[in-house]
């Protein structure tokens, strides 16, 4: 099994090897061929591989390479193989490939085809090192991966100027992310003296008490670690704060913003905290933190989401709202049903984006769903996909995103902690404007009177199977991952399942609790989605002019909401001018005039200068010489009489 | 009053001094410069010859003569540059000279 | 004594004033004259030291051949006679200063200055011993070919490449002045000389080839 594991992992790497350096000599179809092939042996590996971690007792860890041993760093490259990292590479390996084969259909078109498939397995390659790492250090190695191949596929048509400013924006934001990441893993070295996750969690407990010094405070140690680690799991999975990367990154392709900003580089964070769940259990106050912030970005996205137009964008504003569940779920040490919400999400969401796709690519590249409608009999296909995406985002029962999101807020009330309340609250308030804002997409996009021109309708065709095959797979999942995976991820035999790759504590155990809840409490999220449903209905479906009223009405809240909470102007005015300014002055004051002015250029001026004073005693006149000699004689003569 | 050395050494400073003025006070031509430094050549022989005397030692006069060689040697060689000069430019006014402008 | 004093004093003043009439006499050919008039003197100066080989050779060199030099020159270059021009009076302030200072100054070290005790025993090359018996051309004669000859012999190079240099700069080929050349007359062939010419009764001999 070790060696399956390594395939799973190098596959990837090699096919985007190959196809990144060799993609000109060997030709789009052949590189999308390896590409999609390393992708689906990895997929079927992973199954094997899954299969084997089940199987076996404990984590087991395959030894790759030895990496740094300096002083009292030892990391090494090794693959961690338990359920937690099984069950990502489950959830990589098979949306990977099916955004794989979905590429070929959708970017058919595209010049850079051997490219763009390279970037995507090197991503996976990362998001693979990532999940199987066994210390902080390739941890980190993958996180820093996943963000670059992020970059380079949201500027992928770099000569976008759009697309090169949100790859560059989603790259600094989460470069201000992984700089707490990186405080985060210098603080758990600190207090622990190793970077390697055994070590680290089996001194966890231990190292509850211990106080550091932070800039000047004595903090709690486990605490700062544990707060400082996700303040980079926020930037990764734009949570509210270091979010505003997350809707401008749909500039890239759309297979793109399905795999990497639905299902995996996203989830990061939420695996991160997971995995090292023995570290923040010991740790309530950053628990806490993570729950509020989790709570809070679910609304927040939500309600942006509702107002925005573009049909990527509202989906993206999905994301970010679900990544919000999951961490409130990890707040009220609900890992379990984060991570089965990490799984059934992949599925749903990925399969929302791609058919996202399936209908831009229809409407040869439109994306304003304003100007979209009526198109459900012309692309009947993509209509049904929508449906069932919408439907088990929307959690409804038998769907799987109903089993996920219905126990995190289970979950969530039984911990029967303040943060559990507050993130319970938010999140059945966003249960209903998940389901409204889902709806208002399928309403706006495929029903009603058409917005189209005559033009784009007359072209609009389902897509072609190569496009359509990876949609039904991710559908299948969509339906029956939560029914048939829910015993285990979160229920009865949750504990044998995890097993240790989960640490939580018995005092913290909200999902026990929530086996004993009863009553209307366990119908609340479904009311609430169903509740949506019917409100999207009647504003875009039965009295369409409603919405309009509301917007005109209530002004200020809906630009308030259309404008993204004002939070990109906010940051443009506090970070963004400054750092401009900053760089501005640096550069013509600092560098130019100053540096540059007593360096290179000062000295160069200087030298002129002084030769060109110096020239002025080159009269020509040759008694002028012969003047000056006599002078420097007499100068001479004087100097060797005056002592005496 | 005896003539010593020092009468000899005052009358070849004068010299001297003369031909330097005349070699930066003269607004007229090149040739002036020329016979000027001739002057100050022959005030430093007089010094040579005056030393020589006083000190019983012949080799300032052979010096001198040595002296004498060179400082024709260079008039000769000055007066030719000269003189194609004058052909090339038609003038060796002084002011006129100055193409070593810097 | 007396004598030698004036005769000194005569000298000096006239070789000071031909110096002073050199720089600025208003003719050039007169400047030249005054020069010669100072070299006069100064041989005169020469004989009352007792070096009157050097004052010989000063009037043979010096006024025979360089002054004369001299004269050629100006006259060749029919130099005119020049007004002061302006800038004379710019330069007098700081030329004087600085002429006056130098002056003071040699005059102010040859009245302090006195010969150091050792230095008899320091000569180059003493008086010879035999006095007044040897003459100065004897006694230069001996010097010079024996201990000072590669000296001599490196100013005759001076002065053989110094006559080299002043043909070389003043030689000018003069364009189109016809000069028999004996070799190229003897190096003539009869192909270049004579052209037989076939002419047509009545007809003149046409254009030769090569006219």
């Amino acid at each position: 099994m070790a060696i399956a594991a390594a395939l799973v992992v190098f596959l990837p790497l090699l096919a985007a090897a190959i196809a990144g350096f060799f993609g000109r000599t060997i030709g789009d179809r052949f590189s999308q061929v390896v590409t999609c092939g390393a992708l689906l042996a990895a997929m079927a590996l992973g199954i094997l591989v899954f299969r084997g971690i089940l199987a076996q007792s404990g984590p087991q860890v395959v030894p790759i390479a030895n990496w740094i041993t300096a002083g009292g760093v030892d990391v090494d490259w090794s693959l961690r193989l338990d359920t937690l990292s099984g069950v990502m590479i489950l959830v990589v390996t098979t949306v990977s490939a099916m955004v794989h084969i979905y590429s070929i259909g959708y970017m058919a078109h595209d010049p850079g085809i051997p490219r763009f498939m390279s970037y995507l397995s090197l991503f996976t390659f990362f998001m693979l090192m990532l999940v199987t790492a066994n210390n902080f250090v390739q941890l980190f190695f993958g996180w820093e991966g996943v963000g670059l191949c992020s970059y380079l596929l949201i500027g992928f048509w770099y000569d976008r100027p759009s697309a090169d400013a949100a790859a560059i924006k989603a790259f600094i934001v989460n470069r201000v992310g992984d700089f707490g990441f990186a405080l985060g893993i210098f603080a758990v070295f600190v207090i622990f003296g190793s970077l390697d996750f055994d070590t680290v969690f089996g001194k966890a407990p231990a190292a509850v008490n211990t106080v550091m010094n932070f800039l000047g405070w004595q903090v709690p140690a486990l605490t700062l670690a544990c707060i400082l680690l996700f303040v980079g799991a926020m930037g990764k999975s734009a949570q509210i704060g270091l979010h505003t990367w997350l809707p401008d990154a749909m500039e890239g392709p759309t297979p793109v913003s399905a795999l990497i900003h639905a299902a995996t580089m996203v989830t990061a964070g939420v695996y991160m905290v997971a995995r090292l769940s023995p570290m923040f259990e010991y740790a309530p106050s950053a628990l806490a933190f993570v729950g509020v912030i989790g709570g809070t970005t679910a609304v927040f996205a939500a309600s942006v989401g509702m107002a925005q137009n573009d049909i990527k964008r509202v989906i993206a504003y999905s994301t970010c709202s679900q990544l919000g569940y999951m961490f409130f779920a990890a707040g009220v040490s609900a890992y379990a049903a984060a991570m089965f919400h990490l799984f059934t999400h992949a599925f749903f969401k990925a399969l929302l984006f791609l058919a996202a796709g399936s209908v831009i690519h229809a409407m040869s590249g439109e994306q304003d769903m304003r100007r979209m409608g009526g198109l459900w009999r012309k692309i009947p296909i993509t209509y049904a996909i929508m449906w069932i995406g919408s439907l088990s985002l929307a959690g409804i029962p038998f769907f799987s995103g109903f089993y996920s999101k219905d126990s995190i807020l289970n979950a969530a009330w039984a911990s029967g902690t303040a943060v559990g309340r507050y993130s319970y609250t938010l999140g059945v308030f966003t249960a209903f404007l998940t389901a409204f804002y889902s709806w208002r997409l399928l309403i706006m996009t495929f029903h009603g009177k058409t917005h189209a021109d005559e033009e784009t309708l007359h072209h609009v065709h389902e897509s072609p199977w190569v496009m359509l095959a990876p949609l039904f797979v991710l559908a299948a999942g969509a339906i029956v991952a939560g029914y048939l995976a829910e015993e285990y991820f979160v229920g009865a035999g949750r504990g044998e399942f995890w097993q240790h790759a989960i640490l939580v504590l018995p005092a913290h155990d909200s999902l026990a609790k929530a086996e004993s809840l009863t009553g209307v409490i366990l119908f609340l999220p479904l009311i609430a989605g169903v509740l949506g449903i019917a409100t999207a209905y009647l504003c875009y479906s039965i009295e369409p002019d409603i919405p309009a009223r509301l917007a005109m009405q209530y002004r200020a809240l809906y630009l308030f909401l259309l404008n993204k909470w004002y939070f990109d102007e906010l940051y443009d005015r506090l970070f963004v001018r400054t750092a401009f300014t900053l760089g501005d002055g640096l550069w013509k004051t600092g560098d130019g005039t100053i540096i540059d002015g007593f360096g290179p250029d000062g000295i160069a001026a200087a030298t002129r200068e002084l030769a060109r004073e110096a020239s002025r005693l080159q009269t020509g006149y040759v008694y002028h010489y012969a003047f000056a000699m006599l002078i420097g004689v007499v100068a001479l003569v004087t100097w060797y009489l005056l002592p005496r | 009053m005896a003539i010593g050395l020092a009468h000899y050494l005052a009358v070849a400073a004068i010299l001297f001094t003369t031909g330097v003025f005349g070699i930066f006070l003269n607004r007229k031509n090149v040739i002036i410069i020329m016979m000027s430094i001739e002057l100050m050549l022959l005030a430093v022989n007089i010094n040579f010859v005056a030393f020589s005397v006083v000190l019983h030692d012949l080799a300032g006069q052979i010096f001198a003569m040595f002296v004498l060689t060179v400082a024709a040697a260079e008039s000769a060689i000055g007066l030719a540059i000269l003189v194609v000069y004058f052909r090339n430019r038609g003038t060796i006014e002084v002011e006129d000279i100055h193409m070593m402008r810097g | 004594m007396i004598l030698q004093a004036i005769m000194f004093y005569l000298f000096a003043a006239i070789a000071v004033a031909s110096g002073v009439m050199v720089v600025s006499a208003k003719n050039p050919v007169h400047s030249v004259l005054f020069l010669i008039l100072a070299f006069f003197n100064a041989a005169g100066l020469f004989v009352l030291l007792g070096a009157e080989f050097l004052a010989m050779i000063l009037v043979i060199v010096y006024v025979g051949a360089v002054a004369v030099l001299f004269l050629f020159v100006v006259m060749m270059l029919n130099v005119d006679f020049a007004e002061l021009r302006g800038g004379f009076m710019r330069y007098l302030p700081i030329g004087a200063l600085i002429g006056f200072i130098l002056l003071a100054e040699l005059l102010l070290v040859f009245g302090t200055w006195v010969i150091a005790p050792g230095v008899a025993g320091l000569a180059a090359a003493p008086l010879p011993a035999g006095g007044a018996t040897v003459t100065n051309t004897r006694a230069l004669g001996d010097l010079l070919y024996t201990r000072y000859l590669f000296a001599f012999q490196a100013a005759g190079l001076v002065l053989f490449v110094a006559m080299i240099g002043a043909i070389v700069l003043t030689l000018r080929q003069r364009v189109g002045v016809r000069r028999q050349s004996i070799p190229a007359q003897l190096a003539r062939s009869r192909g270049e000389a004579v052209a037989v010419v076939k002419v047509a009764l009545g007809a003149g001999a046409a254009d030769a080839p090569g006219d």
